[in-house]
């Protein structure tokens, strides 16, 4: 998965493409652990995200967690794909989605 | 009905070569999303095995392959040797606790649970085998 990030004040910007699998959501919590200092709006673009599993999910779970803390997160252009696994999960309870 | 295999050391870093393995006789006449939901069962059975099953030693895991987009389906067969686990005793978690409850975990099994047709676990000789079936094609709500 590729993460191309866009800073403007406190909201950071994350476009996330390709697949966000196992190995990729190690990378991807690393990379949110190092960013997210300050931040108050963290937007994830998801157009180009293709496909996520339970590790993915996992990381999600953890950021909003954090966010809920420090100020607000949205996911956004979610593909059909990825938004199957979190209806399945439940997980468009939990996070704020905007197709 | 001819059925492949492939013994491969049960590392994280071998996910991709699992999943091509697991979908190759999966057709361009496979829809996405079934071709999504093989991957993606495929890959948190994998992971589990790769995470749990040899804390110390590490070890192989043996993946059979039979089928694909005919009636029969496709079916894989996941085999270790490592620490005795049935993950289809695992209780589904709770999807409507809200999020600070929420544990971290517990997906993985729900998900592949959800996605495949027929779901079954065995300990025979020392050994986990899990074994999964999906048709392809009929995962339509």
């Amino acid at each position: 998965m590729d993460i191309k990030k866009e800073k403007n004040g406190t909201t950071l910007t994350m476009a996330l493409s390709g697949r966000l699998d196992t190995v990729a959501a190690a990378d991807f919590e690393k990379e949110l652990n190092a960013s997210l200092d300050g931040v108050e709006s963290l937007i994830f673009d998801c157009a180009d995200l293709t496909y996520v599993a339970s590790s993915g999910l996992r990381a999600f779970l953890m950021v909003q967690k954090r966010m809920n803390k420090q100020g607000k997160m949205v996911m956004r252009h979610v593909q059909d794909a990825v938004m199957e696994v979190l209806t399945m999960t439940g997980f468009d309870d939990l996070l704020q989605i905007e197709k | 009905m001819k059925t492949d295999e492939v013994r491969i050391e049960a590392k994280v870093e071998n996910l991709p070569a699992v999943i091509a393995f697991a979908t190759e006789t999966l057709t361009g006449r496979c829809p996405p999303r079934s071709r999504m939901h093989v991957e993606l069962v495929t890959e948190e059975i994998f992971v589990n095995i790769a995470s749990y099953a040899y804390p110390e030693t590490g070890g192989f895991v043996t993946i059979r392959r039979s089928g694909g987009e005919g009636p029969e389906g496709l079916t894989l067969t996941f085999i270790d040797g490592g620490v005795p686990y049935d993950p289809l005793q695992k209780p589904d978690p709770d999807l409507t606790l809200p999020l600070e409850e929420r544990p971290i975990g517990g997906l993985g099994v729900f998900l592949v649970k959800e996605l495949v047709d027929e779901v079954r676990y065995e300990n025979k000789d020392g050994k986990n085998i899990l074994t999964v079936r999906t048709i392809i094609g009929n995962d339509e709500e």
